[in-house]
């Protein structure tokens, strides 16, 4: 990248009442790679949830592997979607997880691959850190990004960032 | 009663429209299936870990069997 630029496309903040999913859709193919930084909590009973992500709103043709840290040990497995943890309700009182995503060329016609790095807050010995790398098995353009909690809601203030990359 | 439906936020990147709206049958259902996936795959990694802890704790027994001390053995499985 000669002179790269990193543009903030479009955010959200949850407001009262908490959702389930933040979709950033219409993006526009303008740029070379996306950015998608979060923080999040969730509703879920537990310090911990999966966060997902569903480039177009398809939960299809997917696949991820991680490796990660607990505080006591270490894990590597398969993360089917690849977006990262969030903080569950047990989880200390007003911290948020943070996550960044990064999908380069997501207008190629080829698979589009992308990497996470995701890190659970928790004041106490049990807590998450994990690289992920995901591949989405899809030729079409990634024109939306639906970020998903499979468990409860997303709470307020929680908040959701879309960049684009561009190359020149 | 009051509306307990979840919803869902759509920010169109190219008006900065920012639409919030009650989950679909379709998409509750979705959300229901991946909830399911989440906890099948945590279940499967959860099984991962604790063979691992379950290995590592019959080897070092094994190794405590054959005479290592207790600092010998975090030494080599380190």
């Amino acid at each position: 990248m000669a002179n790269p630029t990193m543009t903030l496309i479009a955010s959200n903040t949850v407001g009262s009442g908490g959702v389930s999913s933040v979709t950033f859709s219409s993006i526009p193919a303008t740029w070379t790679d996306l950015v998608v930084k979060y923080s999040t909590r969730t509703t879920i009973s537990g310090i911990s949830d999966d966060v997902y992500m569903y480039p177009n709103g398809l939960s299809t043709n997917s696949s991820g592997i991680q490796i990660g840290g607990t505080g006591a040990g270490t894990f590597s497995n398969s993360n089917t979607y690849a977006g990262g943890f969030t903080d569950g309700s047990t989880a200390t009182s007003n911290t948020f997880a943070n996550t960044e995503i990064y999908i380069p060329n997501y207008t190629s016609s080829n698979y589009k691959s992308h990497s996470t790095d995701t890190v659970l807050e928790n004041n106490a010995t049990a807590s998450y850190m994990a690289l992920q790398a995901g591949l989405w098995s899809n030729t079409a353009a990634i024109t939306s990004l639906q970020i998903l909690a499979p468990n409860g809601v997303f709470v307020q203030y929680s908040t959701f960032y879309l960049y684009g990359i561009a190359s020149s | 009663m009051a509306d307990t439906t979840p919803q869902a936020i759509e920010v169109n990147c190219e008006t900065g429209i920012v639409t919030t709206r009650d989950l679909t049958a379709d998409e509750i259902a979705a959300q229901a299936v991946a909830a399911q996936a989440a906890a099948d795959q945590k279940a499967a990694a959860d099984a991962e870990a604790a063979k691992v802890a379950a290995d590592k704790a019959a080897a070092q027994a094994k190794l405590a069997a054959l005479g290592l001390t207790a600092d010998e053995i975090a030494a080599i499985t380190k």
